[in-house]
């Protein structure tokens, strides 16, 4: 079955100064209509800088982007700039991590969602006013039609992230690619903002991709969750496996390091050591292996001279690790768990 | 915003009177004597008693910026001499308010001297602040959009190359090559709009006005390339390219929007300071404007003079950083003037 995206050896590549910097090297996934895919990685593991590819936002920039993305049966990488900005906004739409400086200062909000409606749509003004005012009483903001005419510093946080929602989804695209949404705001707010945009996405039929960091949206809000590191894509599956059935010590290392609020208050969260490795210079073998506890586990120094290929695990059901590690389940039963809050070993 | 204005402007004549006040207590605290250098080499103590009487300048300081400040308000006659006044008043000047002074030296009021220079001055400054804001802001963005290329070093070195050369040297440069050698352009003399129409004015103006903007260039077309540069990196850029904008569109609607606003703020106040007088431009062309003035006075130990240049030139800057401020609540509605 033809999936309606579906990206496909993605590379990212920035030429600098000092060599190359592989942002995203061989990233593959898909993705279908009314479905998220939630892709989690600490900074500069490659999640924004993948997302903006598609979106063709690298565009007059250094990078080197090879690879694939079929989008509705189009590979928007072999697409002109005029034909990818006819999609962009229209089809595939982006929602930023901080709403403040998403948004232009000098603009009012209402002029900005507006202008996204009014590139893609030949309107009047009027029109245009009309219907913008129509979508912020869509996502929740009161008083829209008063609320039009507002600067961004002028509204709330949240106010601020819905208005970004509001102008991403005008134009009814197929896609939104939602680039940590709710990391400026506070947990409340949060809340509201993610419920929003399952509402809108079983309205529309959108299919999202949901970047953050933050675990706790993924089990939320994803069908797929999909784990990066240093540019790679270190375990992909169903969100319920991997975030249940963790089969890679970094994923294992994410979860650990969730902190539990019902947990005893003398424990304490249990770090990934080390630094992630620089993009520069990656280190042979598996990205992970200097900060990995279990790479000793693997016969032969496997790890260290060896990249793992990103195959399925003894569990079946398209939940796919990067790792050499012979028998994760039983590591992560025996020694992780106990580690973890007891909590989620009671979830379990 | 009018509350703003009008406290503004408050501060500004208070301003005003300290900065004419460390003018005037400035000139007393030089050793030269005032009297004694109106009245001449030859003259003996008994003359120049009588000549720092008749000046004034036997007063105290601040009895003597006292007067000056009344006559702001109110109007002066030269000499304050009622008895004079009574049998010759025709050698009596009146000075209507705002009175800037006597000039001794002139022998005419210092506001009909900076009533002849301020238009030369003003025209040069107009047409200098015109040509290097246009020059300087299309250079600058076309710097910043084509960072990295020899285009854009090549703007950016050629106008540091002029910066670099000093004015008088530009504008003798210009004297001898543009106007006498080439025979390009005439000899630039200034020409009132009402004598030579707009046309004679302007063409008279260009090479003065050149070569003034010359000086500014460099700086306006490397400022208007950091603002642009940092705004195209902003994240309401990439909101804008997202929405499916063209590069035009995010160019000039979005991102010089947010780079040009500092350069308003550098414009009025770069202005202003030239309506004060160009002081070397003005020189080299032998424009009489404030600038020459100013030299004029100082060389001449002009004190009334020089103390209505420092007021005037004073209340420009006042007055353009009132307008900048004013212009900037206009332009970004995050500033709220209260």
């Amino acid at each position: 079955m033809e999936h309606f995206l579906s990206v496909e050896d993605l590379r990212v590549h920035f030429k600098t100064a000092d060599g190359i910097v592989k942002a995203t090297d061989g990233l593959s996934y898909t993705l279908d209509r009314g479905q998220t895919l939630g892709i989690v990685g600490e900074s500069g593991s490659g999640k924004s800088v993948s997302s903006s590819a598609i979106m063709g936002l690298h565009a007059g920039t250094t990078a080197q982007i090879s690879g694939s993305v079929w989008f509705d049966g189009v590979d928007l990488l072999t697409l002109s700039q005029a034909e990818m900005r006819k999609l962009r906004g229209k089809e595939i739409a982006m929602i930023f991590q901080d709403p403040l400086s998403a948004l232009h200062p000098y603009y009012s909000v209402g002029k900005q969602i507006a202008e996204a409606y009014r590139v893609h749509n030949s309107v009047t003004k009027k029109q245009a006013r009309t219907k913008v005012i129509e979508m912020l009483e869509l996502v929740g903001i009161p008083q829209p039609d008063r609320r039009f005419d507002g600067y961004p510093h002028e509204y709330s946080g949240g106010m601020r992230q819905r208005a970004m929602i509001a102008m991403a989804l005008i134009n009814d695209p197929s896609l939104v690619i939602a680039d940590e949404p709710t990391t400026a705001l506070d947990v409340t707010v949060q809340a509201q903002i993610l419920d929003l945009l399952q509402n809108l996405q079983k309205e529309f039929n959108t299919a999202i991709i949901m970047i953050t960091h933050d675990l706790g949206v993924i089990a939320e809000m994803a069908d797929d969750a999909l784990v990066m590191y240093a540019g790679r894509a270190v375990e992909y599956g169903p969100v319920s496996e991997v975030l249940t059935h963790p089969e890679m010590p970094y994923t294992w290392g994410l979860l650990s390091s969730v902190p539990d609020v019902t947990a005893d208050t003398d424990a304490r969260m249990v770090p990934i050591p080390g630094n992630p490795p620089s993009l520069l210079n990656q280190p042979p073998g598996c990205a992970f292996h200097p900060r990995c506890v279990h790479s000793s586990k693997v016969p032969g120094d496997l790890c260290r001279t060896t990249l793992p290929e990103l195959l399925e695990g003894p569990r079946g059901g398209g939940h796919l690790t990067r790792c050499h590690l012979a028998d994760p389940e039983q590591i992560y039963e025996t020694q992780v768990i106990p580690e973890i809050a007891p909590m989620q070993a009671e979830e379990r | 915003m009018w509350a703003y204005a009008a406290r503004r402007i408050v501060i500004g004549v208070m301003l005003l009177l300290a900065l004419s006040l460390v003018t005037f207590v400035l000139f007393f605290a030089s050793p030269a004597d005032q009297a004694r250098h109106a009245c001449g080499k030859q003259c003996t103590d008994e003359q120049i008693a009588v000549t720092e009487k008749a000046l004034g300048y036997d007063k105290p300081v601040l009895v003597q910026w006292g007067t000056f400040v009344k006559g702001m308000v109110t109007g002066r006659e030269f000499p304050a001499d009622p008895e004079l006044k009574k049998t010759h008043p025709e050698f009596i000047t009146t000075c209507d308010r705002p009175c800037l002074g006597y000039s001794k030296t002139n022998g005419v009021t210092v506001n009909s001297l900076i009533g002849e220079a301020a238009p030369i001055s003003i025209s040069l400054a107009v047409v200098a602040v015109v040509i290097w804001l246009v020059f300087g802001v299309i250079l600058g963005i076309i710097a910043a959009v084509t960072k990295g290329t020899i285009m854009d070093r090549g703007i950016v070195g050629l106008t540091l190359i002029i910066y670099a050369f000093p004015t008088f040297f530009i504008g003798v440069f210009f004297l001898k090559f543009v106007v006498v050698k080439w025979g390009l352009l005439s000899y630039p003399q200034y020409l009132s709009i009402a004598e030579g129409g707009v046309g004679g004015w302007l063409t008279n103006l260009f090479l003065p006005a050149f070569t003034l903007a010359l000086v500014y260039l460099a700086s306006y077309v490397r400022m208007t390339r950091a603002f642009v540069l940092e705004s195209l990196g902003e994240d309401y850029i990439r909101t804008a390219r997202s929405k499916g904008l063209n590069s035009r569109t995010v160019l000039f609607k979005h991102a010089l929007r947010a780079a040009l606003t500092p350069l308003v703020t550098m414009t009025g106040i770069d202005f202003a300071g030239l309506l004060g007088g160009a002081i070397i431009t003005e020189q080299v062309f032998a424009y009489n404007g404030i600038g020459k003035l100013t030299v004029d006075s100082a060389n001449a130990w002009d004190l009334p003079t020089i103390i209505g240049i420092v007021v005037l030139a004073g209340s420009f800057v006042i007055l353009a950083n009132i307008i900048v401020d004013i212009c900037y609540a206009l332009i970004d509605p995050r500033v709220r003037l209260g």
